[in-house]
């Protein structure tokens, strides 16, 4: 009898979707030859589509009814496939072999093209990875983060316009302005927290975006900087290939540089303090935390990062306008950590390759780019809102 | 028998609400002190007072720490309340529940730690001494008040007893001297009750802990309070030993209403 009800649901179902359909994929209305066209064809594709994959989304729906019951019998004794492949040795040291020797042959196989297409994704895992801590870890929804992006962007190509100042000198300044702008707009925002923090961040962002483009004194408006230097190795500068290959390394030096300070970062006192307050904001003060130091801590830190790049993404393009930050990049770099996983650092790597490489390698489909973006976002909220490696404790042993 | 947590006139409003009426209250070294009451006669809004959670209208709390000068304590922010020595749990359970059982009680220690940003990208010999210092510390606390076995378990799986019993681990764990402790039997059945007088007493003798609480289990106030406050809409009605309160008529009328005539 189940089986029958499933069928008449599915069948309604169907139903909806070609009502829903009906004007858009059956109707075309011809003007010049002023015929209306009924394309019954298309209404029966939808109508099996939908009742067929019906069936796929009450069937994953279950299963993952099914693997919450598990999780909620609390002998949480199996660990998933993933995690196991991040925990044990035995799979982990020829992975991370494996790994460095594709990154490290990756620009001598493949073309200039793809070793830049590469780096740009590098530079979003740092920026995943620093979004990260203000998000993943200290629980804080920032969508202003390109905010700092820009600023260390902008800091260096101004830097290197006016006073010809190098990339090395620069990538320094880019990461403490971007840290003072953290402090600057973490201490306004303290108070608040969940919905009211993000309209504010995201203010916050624009404000910076909208001031770069108008204030064409400072930054010279809509036009942008050019000509900025590319990075040099002490005083060399380097053709473009060789500059290309050179910054590509240089982003795989950063990116095991962020990984190393953010796994040490989040299983320290700070990252514990940061996780607390995620979790509880009273109990986490009631324990002896100062609320306002650890929020003003994350929002730096994950600044930072944003600085950083920011210079980096500057002598990548060496031509920088306000349109490189407008709030899609935010959400951008939102959705990998979500999509990634929260507070999850190799989950936050994986969100960043697919969501920067797939539609670079899905070029084909270039039309229905956004709609696949927005379609997996919202299958992976539905069956995987935790993402796709969720945050693991360390866990400590004791012989006693 | 020195005073270690001093009230005076303690007044809190909320809009025309009087929660707390100039209430007196102390708590001596070495003692388990209850304040018990009917629901909704303002002893959690007294522990948030006390904790830094509100900013109480009126009146004084001061507090001594055993072999230290006495210090007033309201306004304080609720974290300097706790590395001032008073910690507390809270009626409604409120573990970070996303984070395992021993970094839970590894919150408590921040307070008593240092290490920052620098040390922890660092992670120069002081920080790793500070950490191991900071497990190992953490783990006996959880083999004193018995879940260590759910080390490494996430707070949010662990059973209703042990979550009560993680929140006094971690309260411990910020060294205080004294406990608060909001309704810790509540929802326990009579054993894990019985195992929570065990644990209370233990904090007292063994730790030194004096411990202020508020609960709704007669048997176990009675058994275990050396003095009981009695609280009725924000105002102190009674104070006495268990036997004193448990004789005393105002007590009785305020509990079971005027019309009571046993």
């Amino acid at each position: 009898m189940i089986k029958f009800q499933e069928i008449k649901k599915s069948f309604l179902v169907s139903l909806w979707f070609m009502f829903l359909t009906f004007p858009i994929m059956v109707i075309r209305v011809n003007p010049i030859e002023k015929i209306v066209e009924w394309r019954w064809k298309n209404m029966i594709i939808v109508g099996i589509g939908s009742f067929l994959l019906s069936f796929v989304w009450r069937y994953m729906l279950k299963k993952r009814e099914a693997g919450e019951k598990r999780a909620e019998t609390w002998e949480s004794g199996k660990t998933s496939f993933m995690q196991r492949i991040l925990e044990e040795r035995r799979f982990y040291i020829p992975l991370v072999t494996g790994l460095t020797i594709i990154a490290v042959a990756f620009p001598f196989i493949f073309s200039m093209y793809q070793t830049s297409i590469m780096t740009t994704a590098l530079m979003y895992i740092v920026l995943g990875l620093g979004l990260n801590i203000v998000v993943g870890l200290a629980g804080l929804l920032d969508l202003g983060y390109v905010a700092f992006y820009a600023v260390g962007a902008y800091s260096y190509a101004l830097l290197n316009h006016h006073f010809g100042l190098g990339f090395w000198s620069a990538l320094p300044i880019g990461a403490v302005l971007g840290f003072i702008f953290g402090i600057l707009l973490g201490f306004p925002v303290l108070r608040l927290r969940g919905d009211y923090l993000a309209i504010v961040t995201l203010g916050f962002g624009e404000i910076i975006r909208l001031v770069l483009k108008n204030w064409n004194e400072f930054s010279f408006g809509p036009s942008g900087i050019a000509n900025i230097d590319r990075p040099g190795f002490f005083g060399i500068q380097f053709s473009l290939q060789a500059a290309t290959i050179y910054l590509y390394f240089l982003m795989i030096g950063l990116v095991i540089f962020t990984i190393i300070v953010v796994n040490r970062l989040q299983n320290s006192r700070i990252g514990r303090a940061w996780i607390a307050l995620r979790e509880d904001e009273t109990a986490c003060q009631a324990m002896g935390i100062d609320k306002t130091r650890t929020k003003l801590r994350a929002f730096a830190l994950g600044a930072t990062w944003a600085g950083m790049v920011g210079v980096i993404f500057a002598a990548k393009t060496t031509f920088i306008n306000p349109a490189s930050f407008t709030f899609l990049e935010s959400a951008m770099i939102l959705s990998i950590v979500v999509l990634g996983g929260m507070g999850s650092i190799s989950g936050v790597i994986i969100g960043a390759l697919i969501l920067i490489l797939l539609p670079e390698y899905l070029r084909a489909f270039s039309d229905y780019r956004v709609l696949i973006f927005g379609a997996i976002m919202v299958i992976m909220m539905v069956f995987r809102p935790q993402g796709i490696i969720s945050n693991i404790r360390r866990t400590y042993k004791f012989n006693e | 028998m020195n005073t270690i947590l001093e009230v005076k006139n303690l007044t809190m409003d909320f809009g025309g609400l009087r929660a707390l009426d100039h209430l007196d209250l102390n708590v001596v070294e070495g003692e388990i002190t209850a304040i018990i009451g009917p629901n909704g006669a303002g002893k959690t809004t007294f522990f948030n007072c006390i904790t830094g959670i509100y900013n109480p209208n009126e009146g004084e709390i001061l507090s001594s720490p055993p072999g230290k000068k006495r210090k007033k304590i309201n306004g304080l922010k609720p974290n300097h309340v706790t590395k001032k020595g008073i910690a507390r749990t809270f009626q409604n359970i409120r573990l970070f529940s996303n984070m395992t059982v021993l970094e839970n009680v590894m919150i408590g220690r921040h307070c008593r730690t240092s290490s920052g940003i620098i040390g922890a990208i660092l992670r120069g010999r002081s920080t790793i001494k500070e950490e191991k210092d900071v497990v190992d510390f953490s783990y006996n606390i959880l083999k004193k008040t018995g879940i260590s076995h759910l080390v490494n378990e996430f707070a949010k799986n662990l059973p209703y007893g042990a979550q009560r019993r993680l929140e006094i681990a971690r309260a411990i764990a910020t060294e205080p001297f004294l406990l608060l402790l909001d309704e810790p039997a509540a929802g326990m059945n009579p054993r894990e009750t019985r195992e929570l007088d065990e644990l209370i007493t233990r904090l007292r003798d063994e730790d030194n802990i004096s411990i202020l609480m508020i609960e709704h289990d007669m048997k176990l106030v009675m058994s275990l309070s050396d003095r009981i406050f009695v609280v009725d809409y924000g105002r102190k009605i009674a104070q006495g030993t268990p036997c004193d309160i448990i004789n005393n008529p105002i007590v009785i009328k305020a509990y079971l209403g005027e019309d009571f005539d046993a």
